[in-house]
């Protein structure tokens, strides 16, 4: 019991990463499963800002006020898969679109069907 | 969006306010949450919010998108001019102490200078990739509005 | 202490309810805002968990231009229903299942949620909170390790958007500048193209 409550944020964040990757493998529609990617992206985010949490601490800006702060060096390496989590998108999309144009379809089992044909 | 009034009048009234919310982020990242990311992402928002509510046309007369594709370029080349800065003052590359006559003055203009390139570059590359969506036209349908 | 516990219980099972959502709706419209939704209540996450930059990123990223990309593609695509898939996936939740058993069993073994005396928190860590009031003298931490001592993972972000940035003009510019230039050379022509 003690485990399970010392460790409760961790359990839910598993949840939502597991239900992001079964999105990605399981869904045939190209969005879906780019939105799925997208979801797994930001459970990863909110386990490492889990890790970095301190208690009774704050957010770490110095003042005099305060001297516990939460770990900063997860939250740099956050901002930084945020961004190119986003820029992975943006190309993600672009390709979504020219796939589009050239198969007429975003459903994965159509793209490999016409693949398939001669 | 010819007829809708109350959204034109607004973000008319918004659009400045969101830019300079923008630049306050940026120039005050180090006293409090805020810095170059997101500085850039919301500047390049309310460019994206003239665009949705006027047109692309009249966005594309404002910003042009042959001067914002440059900007994507500037905002890295600044970055790595910082470091290329401090090669040549005496410290390796990125040392921003050699900057300065003191070491935290070196390092605040280094810190400056780069949250302001890294800036520079999220917001013209938003823009351009938002320009790049809404003017695409496909491969058969040119003629077609 | 006990009603920081109470909001993050419940913001975090709005995610799940929210990613659940996502799973079953076949409407691409509707799954665009949800994933919004969900980012919002990431960032708001975030800001309990005293991470006010990540927060903040992440709501004007997640929320603001990830859903606008999203509508382009969507209005460019043009259908926003998906097929009804007609076979069971059996084998992605396989997958799924042994992967989950996998990390909660990782995870039983970490330390405290929020322990001050965690690994994670030795290390660097004292020597970036100490030293950076006299080496780099600015306020904000995260700004300080994010451009000063770790500048060249910034760098190399940067580098990444600005890739990010040409991809998505070489996948889709060819017909941009097909479309803008007659109309910028001639504005006497009037309305066309």
């Amino acid at each position: 019991m003690n485990t399970i409550l010392a460790h409760y944020n961790y359990w839910i964040v598993i949840l939502l990463m597991m239900l992001g990757f079964y999105i990605v493998i399981a869904q045939g529609n190209l969005i879906k499963k780019l939105i799925g990617l997208n979801l797994f992206q930001t459970s990863v985010f909110l386990f490492y800002i889990s890790l970095a949490k301190v208690s009774g601490g704050t957010a770490p800006i110095f003042d005099d006020r305060f001297n516990t702060f939460s770990n900063p060096l997860p939250h740099v390496l956050i901002l930084t898969a945020i961004v190119v989590g986003v820029a992975t998108m943006a190309v993600g999309l672009a390709l979504i679109v020219r796939i589009r144009d050239a198969y007429g379809t975003i459903e994965e089992d159509e793209i490999d069907r016409l693949d398939e044909m001669p | 969006m010819r007829h809708h009034r109350v959204l034109r009048v607004v973000s008319k009234f918004l659009i400045p306010f969101i830019m300079l919310f923008g630049l306050y982020v940026q120039f005050h990242g180090d006293f409090g949450p805020g810095g170059g990311f997101q500085a850039g992402v919301i500047f390049a928002a309310a460019i994206i919010l003239y665009a949705i509510v006027f047109g692309l046309d009249h966005a594309i007369k404002v910003a042009p998108p042959r001067i914002v594709t440059k900007f994507v370029a500037i905002g890295l080349i600044l970055y790595i001019l910082v470091g290329v800065a401090s090669m040549l003052l005496g410290g390796e590359f990125l040392n921003y102490s050699v900057l300065g006559s003191t070491q935290q003055g070196g390092q605040h203009l280094g810190i400056f200078l780069v949250e302001l390139g890294v800036g520079i570059t999220v917001a013209a590359t938003i823009t351009t990739i938002f320009y790049y969506f809404a003017g695409y036209r496909g491969l058969g349908d040119e003629g077609k509005e | 202490m006990i009603i920081q516990f109470v909001i993050n219980i419940t913001l975090l099972a709005f995610m799940g309810a929210v990613a659940i959502a996502i799973l079953k709706v076949r409407n691409l419209f509707a799954v665009t805002m949800l994933s919004g939704i969900y980012s919002f209540l990431a960032a708001t996450v975030f800001v309990l968990l005293d991470a006010v930059d990540v927060a903040f990123t992440e709501a004007a990223v997640g929320a603001g231009v990830s859903t606008v990309l999203m509508l382009a593609t969507l209005s460019l695509i043009g259908e926003n229903r998906e097929k009804v898939s007609t076979h069971t996936p059996i084998l992605p939740l396989i997958v799924v299942t042994i992967t989950g058993v996998a990390l909660l069993y990782g995870v039983a073994d970490m330390p405290a949620f929020a322990d001050p005396e965690a690994p994670a928190n030795k290390h660097v860590i004292p020597r970036y909170l100490e030293d950076s009031k006299e080496e780099i003298g600015v306020p904000n931490v995260v700004t300080s390790i994010l451009a000063s001592y770790r500048g060249y993972d910034t760098l190399g972000e940067t580098g990444v958007i600005f890739t990010a940035g040409v991809a998505v003009m070489s996948l889709l510019g060819g017909t941009f500048w097909r479309r803008r230039r007659p109309r910028e050379e001639e504005p006497s022509e009037g309305g066309e193209g």
